[in-house]
């Protein structure tokens, strides 16, 4: 199998969740776009992992981290969606603007 | 063979991420999520991952997509097609993946070119876990310490104030 199959198969599930991320407007979807671009990583780790073949299983173990890695992220990242959903009644990333500075009034 | 098979489940792959990134009703994108990762552990599966291919099957299926879920429904999302869900920036945003799968896949086939990859079987769960309790004992511990502060953290943010 050409290396180049995996890589590309990886930069195009990776540039699909930036899509995402930058395009959508439902926190929640923002997240499952986050999901994308960490799978196509892990597609990299895994492939570049059959391609050194270091007799350690670096890419594969460094594959697992970082799913360890997405399942706590998901976690946290769900509950700053809740409380955000419970403070505003809304889970819109456009309109959660509790931070935006304003030039007239920053004296 | 397994180039066959890689190359059906990529395909799949990549058009349930379409499917996820551009669907209109949220709760179509989780499930086509589900698609998108079964495709992927696929993937791993051809490459003679096994491990990870079942590791990605629980966790990700088990656990991440069922937590999104479950905050789509509490977050009273609502099923039927929502136009405003991709915001009018949208175009810009396509722009900006197009360009840059252009430079990465670029880069990719640039280094990477003629090489090629023959999947030895060696991902099976003795090997890795033999791996990560011999050479990579460390990361595993800091690991673990990481999860119990994101479910800490989980926790006190989720947690109602007491004065209302």
């Amino acid at each position: 199998m050409p290396l180049v199959l995996p890589l590309l198969l990886a930069v195009v599930l990776f540039c699909l969740g930036v899509y995402g991320v930058l395009s959508r407007r439902n926190a929640i979807t923002i997240l499952m776009s986050l999901e994308l671009m960490l799978n196509a990583v892990n597609l990299n780790l895994v492939a570049f992992d059959a391609w050194h073949l270091d007799g350690l299983a670096t890419g594969q173990t460094l594959a697992v981290f970082v799913i360890t890695v997405a399942a706590a992220e998901i976690g946290l990242g769900l509950a700053i969606v809740l409380l955000l959903f419970r403070g505003h009644g809304h889970v819109d990333a456009d309109a959660a603007r509790d931070l935006v500075e304003h030039e007239e009034s920053a004296t | 063979m397994t180039t066959a098979l890689f190359a059906v489940a990529g395909a799949v792959a990549v058009a349930a991420a379409v499917m996820v990134v551009t669907s209109r009703r949220i709760v179509h994108a989780a499930l086509w999520l589900v698609v998108t990762l079964g495709a992927v552990a696929g993937c791993f599966g051809a490459l003679q991952a096994e491990f990870v291919a079942l590791v990605q099957i629980l966790v990700y299926v088990g656990a991440i997509v069922v937590l999104v879920l479950f905050a789509l429904m509490l977050t009273k999302a609502p099923t039927n097609p929502l136009p405003t869900l991709t915001t009018g920036r949208s175009p810009f945003a396509a722009a900006i993946a197009v360009v840059l799968a252009l430079l990465l896949g670029a880069g990719v086939v640039f280094a990477f070119g003629n090489q090629k990859i023959e999947p030895v079987p060696a991902g099976s769960a003795n090997a890795i876990g033999t791996s990560i309790f011999q050479t990579w004992v460390l990361p595993f511990e800091i690991l673990s310490v990481l999860l119990l502060a994101a479910l800490i953290g989980a926790i006190a943010l989720s947690q109602r104030k007491k004065e209302d």
